[in-house]
């Protein structure tokens, strides 16, 4: 069975984010890009099926800006065989929509016939939570969001998934999408002779006419601003001062 | 305009709570049919009809749509579509996890968490687990939203809405429902809890949650945790509050030895109330606190449970 994992490059996620000041989106020059901390997780989840030999070959696909090449050499060095990027902007502020994404992954599962695709439940940039999902309905595929456990058997998989109220358990036919959770795993660090032999496997690029789709937005970004500052709080010397000040002032408890 | 609603129900019961946010929130767009689409859903549909400004309710009550299935959920409201310019729900996972997919099989984007509706076809929602709030413009024909319902006002039960009975559309037989496990304890659930105690790194092991746990239970809280504690194996993932965990918004948050990492802030700085009490007096969690106790949590944090 062949996987294909898609990967984000995105803020790392201990950076703080600023606003730019003309408000045109988030500051991201000179600031440190990671793969999106859930796109590890599903890598992780991949090299494990392979580790168990219930996957031949991993394909992780990364779809941006071309630095996105740094993101798929970390999911290479992690343990995928081969990866492919699809070069969609040149401008790092331009991000690229989870419909066109879906698309253009459409297009690739088109291409590399994958049995499962492995993704993370979200991006934490734009927090869409959405392309995993896009993905299925366009392939007409069946859909697991969310995984904190995984079993692939053949043609079905059986999927633990987190939701608000604890957890649901699914069987879902093969081919299918499933998007990953924190709880799933923990990813391994690559060593450094990994980080090395990956240097050494194979990188496609491609551009998005390649592959017949249009990626014009459909949704268009008319302010980005800074959340409402709270106000400076106040320091309470005791408990009972705690207290009074939670049941009188606040009236929360 | 016209807008269809899916309401939030989970075994068979409809969180009024949830659909009733949403509905205040959307009901400026057009008139609010409510969609009950379940298995064992015609007693929800009923408690629905009680929700004042619904035009009206239909209620899909089918095994084949058992606990929100997503893609027999989705191709129901896709056959459902044509009369509609807004599809909505609240954000919760099971909308989360369908609203995607109805969107793309609509050739729409989807536009998740919705914090604001500034117009039929502007909204505002967080990006980087609120760190930046963006309003977009919509140019699809149909726009698919799900709303997050904390800022929302609860909507008044006085309505009695009638209510359709439909049916399901064929099984694509892609996947089936095997267990529900809910969580067996009795505390509120973290995202909509109206309290959350979180304990931090300097709760210092597992055992000492415990004190996190009595105070929570005080309160009628849910309990919280920072990745830093959830990491050190102190508490469970499924507590962990920041940007990689649960986004919460409670009426008062309770920070108990946690720092204050950008990422945790990331997951509970709208919060309306913020209490820290860390040992720390320069720990990052006062900035953004509306009342900080420099003091050590295992002194104060059983001494306001018991003062409680």
């Amino acid at each position: 069975m062949k996987v294909l994992v898609p990967v984000k490059r995105v803020i790392d996620y201990n950076v703080k984010v600023r606003v730019k000041a003309d408000g045109s989106g988030v500051d991201l020059a000179n600031v440190k890009m990671s793969m999106n901390p859930f796109d590890e997780i599903a890598v992780e989840q991949a090299i494990r099926l392979k580790e168990a030999g219930k996957v031949d070959e991993i394909i992780a696909v990364s779809i941006g800006v071309k630095q996105s090449q740094e993101t798929l050499r970390t999911a290479l060095a992690m343990g995928a065989d081969r990866a492919i990027l699809i070069e969609a902007t040149s401008d790092v502020h331009n991000d690229i929509e989870p419909l066109s994404v879906a698309k253009l992954l459409k297009a690739v599962v088109d291409e590399e016939q994958p049995q499962l695709v492995l993704c993370g439940k979200q991006a934490i940039d734009n927090d869409m939570n959405a392309t995993g999902q896009m993905l299925s309905a366009l392939l007409g595929w069946s859909q697991a969001t969310y995984a904190s456990e995984l079993d692939v058997d053949g043609d079905a998989a059986v999927v633990t998934r987190e939701v608000d109220g604890g957890l649901q358990t699914i069987k879902i036919k093969m081919p299918a999408v499933i998007t990953v959770d924190l709880r799933l795993n923990e990813p391994r660090y690559a060593s450094l002779p990994n980080i090395m032999k990956a240097k050494k496997k194979p990188m496609d690029e491609k551009i998005p006419s390649d592959l017949g789709v249009d990626i014009t937005p459909r949704l268009t970004v008319v302010s980005t601003s800074e959340p409402a500052e709270r106000a400076a709080g106040v320091k309470v010397s005791s408990v009972a001062e705690l207290i009074t000040k939670l049941k009188d002032e606040a009236g929360v408890i | 305009m016209a807008v269809l609603l899916l309401a939030e129900i989970v075994g068979g019961e409809i969180s009024i709570d949830q659909t009733g946010k949403a509905l205040s929130a959307v009901k400026k767009l057009g008139d609010v049919t409510l969609l009950c689409a379940s298995n064992d859903c015609s007693s929800a549909a009923t408690a629905a009809s009680k929700l004042e400004g619904i035009k009206n309710i239909l209620c899909a009550d089918s095994s084949l749509l058992q606990n929100g299935l997503a893609e027999p959920t989705a191709d129901l409201i896709v056959s459902l579509a044509a009369d509609y310019d807004h599809i909505a729900a609240p954000a919760t996972s099971n909308a989360k996890n369908i609203l995607p997919r109805v969107a793309a099989l609509l050739d729409a984007m989807v536009i998740t968490d919705v914090t604001g509706i500034i117009d039929a076809e502007t909204f505002e929602r967080p990006i980087y687990a609120g760190n930046a709030i963006q309003t977009v413009k919509s140019s699809d024909a149909k726009k698919v939203i799900s709303i997050r319902t904390a800022g929302f006002d609860a909507a008044l039960e006085t309505g009695s809405a009638t209510v359709e009975t439909i049916s399901a559309t064929e099984n694509p037989n892609l996947s089936e429902w095997v267990e529900d496990k809910v969580q067996t304890s009795d505390r509120p659930e973290l995202t909509s809890a109206e309290i959350v105690v979180s304990g931090g790194r300097g709760v210092g092991s597992e055992e000492s949650f415990a004190i996190i746990e009595t105070l929570a239970d005080k309160l009628n809280a849910a309990v919280g945790a920072s990745r830093a504690a959830v990491d050190s194996g102190y508490a469970p993932n499924d507590w962990q509050v920041g940007q990689t965990g649960k986004v919460v918004a409670p009426s008062l948050y309770i920070a108990c030895g946690i720092s204050g990492a950008i990422q945790h802030l990331a997951g509970m700085k709208d919060s309306k109330i913020i209490v820290a009490i860390n040992k720390d007096e320069e720990a990052p969690i006062f900035q953004v606190a509306d009342y900080g106790l420099v003091a050590d949590l295992f002194d104060a944090v059983p001494e306001l449970s018991d003062a409680l």
